[in-house]
């Protein structure tokens, strides 16, 4: 009972961040500024992450194929799919849960136990589509740029990585990557983050925003608001992967 | 005039407010007084909406904010100005974007206008120069200068103050009793204060509510309070040593 409670509030929520902003030069400061918060300082963590498990994904992959039957452009071939397919888009998300959603479900949850959002919707601004939709519409449409950098510094992970540790020339390496291409793969990619964002920000944002208490209710939010898309991300990317690979 | 009729309210099983009856009028500092618990701020927040109440009628000059439109009462909330216990301020905005947040959702002014607005209510509180802050690095009797600041920008018709002078000094919880008192009178606002603190009472108060258990129990001026025969209000205005000598000096 209490899980349908949630998921109708949940959709009723979105319904009223949907809704038309009251004014739309006040969203778009507020948009702005949600870009470089949610966006633009995402890409650190992103550009971090990325070139280190891109470049661990080469060292691996050359290790279980030490059989003269696997060529060795297969390494970087697989350092590629595994970045295009899955890390880029659902591992980078899974991060990003992390860094994004427990930021949205504190700062959301902090402005509703300390009066700001009643302090919102006593001056008769719609409080939900204030705070929460530029967030919403800035990450999601941000997130194609940071599977795209996560794409690219990963596999420059990796070619760094195949050149110092020297488990394949520098030349078979760019090779493995231009062969068998399937540009197919950034679409798919980019389309499942798309959803992964906004799970992530309006999961988080729910979470922030129907908190009541104190400071103990707005870190279990935040919890709750990584745990929650984190699943959910996961179970969509099975969805997804199924309805956009089969 | 704000008219509070039969309005009641509960939360799951727990009654918070019975039959409450009020009348706040214009150009005064109505106060509601009341032990901590005793619904106080459940009246002041059913007032503004934050609340729906279960039966009876708010009626904000003749016009049932219970009965309205969430449309027509996003209209009414316009026409409000409320200063929360704990400030309420934006964080991540400075003193001055908090003062111009509903200037700028609101109005059409041009950004001098609301530069010009924003700077005569930081300094019609006795905040110049504070523009630039932001809320925690200030300090609390600041923060609710601004937050009194915000609430008037808008020139609102009713001023909602929740327990204005909770966590200050004296000192400085007069100063922003005063201030209240001077707007309300100044631009002849509807204006009601939450309070469980005897200075404002005797200080700023025009008309007095006394809950007691949710319900409202007594009602009337400062000047009539000293002479209730109301037990109840007895035992809350008596309640400090101070109160009691000055009652048996009497």
């Amino acid at each position: 009972m209490n899980l349908f409670f949630h998921i109708g509030r949940y959709f009723v929520f979105t319904w009223k961040v949907f809704s038309k902003p009251e004014k739309h030069s006040v969203w778009f400061k507020q948009f702005t500024k949600e870009i470089k918060s949610l966006g633009l300082d995402s890409i650190g963590i992103v550009v971090l992450v990325s070139i280190f498990i891109g470049a661990a994904i080469t060292i691996q992959t050359a290790y279980n194929m030490d059989n003269p039957l696997f060529p060795d452009y297969l390494i970087s071939l697989t350092t590629r799919d595994t970045m295009f397919l899955e890390f880029s888009s659902t591992i980078v998300a899974l991060i990003l849960a992390g860094k994004v959603g427990s930021n949205i479900a504190s700062e959301i949850g902090t402005m509703r136990v300390t009066e700001q959002i009643d302090a919102l919707e006593i001056m008769g601004v719609n409080s939900a589509q204030f705070l929460i939709s530029p967030k919403i519409v800035s990450f999601v449409l941000f997130i194609p740029v940071l599977v795209v950098t996560s794409m690219f510094v990963g596999i420059s992970g990796g070619w760094v990585s195949a050149l110092v540790t020297g488990v394949v020339s520098s030349q078979t390496f760019i090779d493995g990557i231009q062969f068998a291409f399937e540009p197919y793969y950034i679409t798919y990619s980019i389309i499942k983050s798309l959803v992964f964002a906004f799970l992530i920000v309006s999961v988080s944002s729910y979470q922030g925003y129907y908190v009541s208490g104190g400071a103990l209710e707005v870190g279990k939010a935040s919890t709750r608001a990584v745990v929650y898309s984190s699943v959910l991300i996961l179970l969509f990317d099975l969805i997804l992967t199924q309805i956009l690979l089969s | 005039m704000i008219k509070v009729v039969d309005v009641s309210k509960a939360f799951n099983d727990k009654q918070v407010l019975t039959n409450v009856n009020a009348v706040f009028e214009q150009g005064k500092v109505n106060l509601v007084i009341g032990k901590s618990g005793s619904g106080k701020t459940v009246l002041l927040k059913s007032l503004v909406g934050l609340h729906e109440v279960d039966s009876g009628s708010i009626l904000f000059d003749g016009r049932d904010f219970t009965q309205l439109k969430e449309k027509d009462r996003a209209n009414i909330r316009k026409e409000v100005g409320m200063l929360f216990q704990g400030s309420a301020l934006f964080d991540s905005a400075t003193i001055e974007e908090n003062i111009m947040y509903p200037l700028d959702m609101f109005t059409d002014m041009s950004s001098q206008e609301k530069l010009e607005r924003a700077n005569f209510c930081i300094d019609r509180v006795n905040l110049t120069g504070a523009n630039d802050k932001f809320p925690s690095e200030i300090s609390g009797g600041m923060q609710k200068r601004a937050a009194i600041a915000r609430a008037i920008a808008l020139n609102p018709k009713y001023l909602f103050c929740d327990e204005p002078n909770s966590g200050l000094d004296p000192q400085t919880a007069i100063v922003i009793d005063r201030l209240i008192q001077e707007i309300t009178h100044e631009y002849n606002i509807t204006t009601v204060v939450n309070t469980h603190d005897m200075n404002s009472v005797f200080a700023v108060s025009d008309s007095l509510v006394f809950i007691h258990e949710g319900c409202s129990w007594w009602n009337g001026t400062k000047e009539e309070l000293l002479n209730s025969e109301n037990d109840q209000l007895d035992d809350f205005l008596y309640s400090s040593e101070l109160m009691q000598k000055l009652k048996n000096n009497r």
